[in-house]
């Protein structure tokens, strides 16, 4: 059993080094294909014009836009455009963009702005490919599942269009680099999915003064702005004070459709399109909200620039220098990335080996999971109470009564009961202690990673989703 | 004959009367305003000459759960940019935006 284990997972292995390999070939072959294609066109070209009494040089002077002839024959449909023409590309293909977030919203922009011939694309994340994504995050291919979603982006973006330069960054955005990564840029496209990257993104925008292109969806509905553009609003101006944490939840906790991110992530590539071509009118002190369910898209008037903005503001004294040192995790009370929150002293907290041998020793406790009841009815973790955590302040006494019947029974055994309390990742989980202790639940730990962590360390058939 | 349009004309001194101490505006709620509400609009009666904040007021009344965002909401009173002190008229649409994060 175990030997056979063994193999299937070094077959599993091998298959996956395989499928990255033939993604890889693939890849190369359409560069090359289309180099071919580029060169092919050039010698067509020189041959019709040694035919004319012109030289290759006297076109090559006579196409002062700088397009060269096969740009010109791949971008045709949108120079024949009147309202874009040949200045219009000319603009976008001196242009260079920076998409942070390869994900749900990154995937169409990506796509559209490799398609349309922004000069230099930049992609920044730190992810890699998962099989939960794909139902959004149509950049990305099954081959690149566990790789970096930058390598998956880039070469997919470089197989639409392999004439146009494309930085990868395989990095998270922190304080630490962003000034010096989106300082190489001249529009900045925030697809990310968590509001201290939104704050952080615009803040950064303001220190140096570039437009950003701002998308966000979650569940059947999407908001679209352009920010810091020709003395317009930042991400500050309009929401000073950042959502609670529970306003705010990432897709990945609360569910989105597919197509949602799709819809606004192709306005976002429309909107930086615009802006980098310098055609049409921003989306600028205007917010685009999209209701997927009703069918409805409405375009709301939002304020100016704020004179109060503590930012972009008359009296802002914000610099490069606090920008640095500014943490936007504890501004926000939300994690930069998934399952990094640390809310809770070492002491208040065990691992998911740890509560395995509570299991094992059959030590008296209670398994308090506060995820949303709808997450409890796809998985949980036996003998568990679900309260979630939206609702644990207004069921408190159900806990105190569960905890009272196990001391009852209990009485004249052991040690008091302990507490423990778990989530999906491990963050709310880590809110719910806290909030626990604070009201006299002395015992209450948190099990560090949450039901991920299970899944990872000690049951690895227990269901991830 | 007189007295039926006596009385009918008086009816109608009585409607116009309900309504212009009242008003009534159309409530749009987003993102996380719409969950917590559990529905996409409603018609809210208020006396006339409120303000949105008054408006705000009432609807947490209504749904104690809409405190979690009214301190980070974006207000647009008919599409536009909307402060605290403006008035709402008959048949105004208020929206209550807060942030989405998603991608
Ligand atoms: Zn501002």
């Amino acid at each position: 059993m175990e030997a056979n284990g063994g193999d299937s997972s070094e077959i599993v292995r091998e298959l996956e080094e395989l499928k990255l390999r033939k993604a890889e070939i693939e890849h190369r072959i359409s560069t090359l294909e289309a180099k071919l294609h580029e060169t092919a066109a050039v010698e067509r070209l020189d041959a019709a014009v040694s035919n004319g009494y012109s030289s290759p040089a006297a076109i090559e002077h006579g196409l002062d836009h700088g397009l060269s002839p096969d740009q010109i024959y791949r971008y045709s449909r949108q120079l024949l455009l009147p309202s874009f023409g040949v200045e219009a590309q000319s603009n976008l293909l001196k242009s260079s963009v920076l998409v942070i977030g390869a994900g749900g919203l990154g995937s169409p922009a990506l796509l559209y702005l490799a398609a349309c011939g922004v000069g230099r694309l930049g992609i920044i994340d730190h992810d890699v490919v998962e099989l939960n994504n794909m139902h959004r995050q149509i950049i990305h291919t099954e081959a690149f599942i566990g790789h970096p979603k930058v390598k998956s982006a880039a070469s997919a973006c470089r197989s639409v269009n392999s004439t146009i330069k494309i930085d990868e960054h395989v990095e998270a955005l922190r304080t630490s680099n962003a000034l010096e990564i989106l300082s190489q840029y001249d529009i900045i496209v925030d697809a990310t999915d968590n509001p201290p990257s939104r704050y952080m993104i615009s803040d950064c925008c303001v220190l140096l003064g570039k437009p950003l292109v701002s998308g966000a969806a979650l569940g059947m509905e999407g908001q679209l702005t352009v920010y810091n553009h020709n003395g317009g609003p930042c991400y500050r101006c309009l929401f000073p004070t950042p959502p609670p944490t529970s306003a705010c939840q990432r897709c990945s906790d609360s569910g989105v459709l597919g197509v949602v991110p799709g819809v606004i992530g192709c306005l976002q590539a429309l909107e930086t399109i615009k802006l980098a071509s310098m055609v049409g009118e921003p989306l600028s002190e205007r917010m685009l909200l999209f209701d997927a369910l009703s069918a409805r898209i409405r375009i709301v008037k939002i304020r100016g620039r704020s004179s109060q903005c503590t930012v972009c503001g008359d009296n802002s004294s914000f610099d490069k220098h606090q920008f640095k040192n500014f943490d936007y995790e504890d501004f926000t009370q939300f994690p930069l990335f998934a399952g990094s929150l640390k809310l809770l002293p070492k002491e208040s907290r065990i691992s998911s080996e740890e509560f395995k041998e509570i299991l094992q020793k059959k030590e008296r406790h209670i398994l308090l999971d506060v995820r949303p009841s709808h997450h409890y009815k796809i998985v949980s973790l036996p003998d568990s109470l679900n309260i979630p955590l939206a609702n644990l302040e207004s069921r408190l006494n159900e806990l105190t009564s569960v905890l009272k019947e196990k001391e009852d029974v209990n009485a004249e055994t052991g040690p008091c009961t302990s507490l423990y309390v778990v989530c999906r990742r491990g963050n709310d989980s880590q809110r719910a202690v806290q909030y626990l202790r604070e009201s006299g639940f002395d015992s209450a730990k948190d099990i560090i990673g949450g039901l991920e962590a299970w899944a990872a360390d000690v049951n690895p058939n227990f269901p991830t989703y | 004959m007189d007295v039926t349009e006596q009385a009918s004309s008086k009816e109608a001194t009585k409607i116009e009367n309900e309504e212009t101490s009242s008003v009534e505006i159309k409530v749009l709620f987003f993102a996380r305003a719409r969950e917590l509400t559990g529905v996409p609009d409603l018609t809210l009666k208020m006396p006339s000459g409120s303000t949105t904040q008054k408006c705000m007021d009432e609807l947490v009344i209504k749904f104690p759960k809409l405190e979690e965002v009214r301190g980070c909401v974006v207000l647009a009173l008919n599409e536009e940019y909307t402060t605290d002190s403006a008035i709402v008229k008959h048949r105004d649409e208020l929206a209550i935006i807060p942030p989405i994060s998603g991608g």
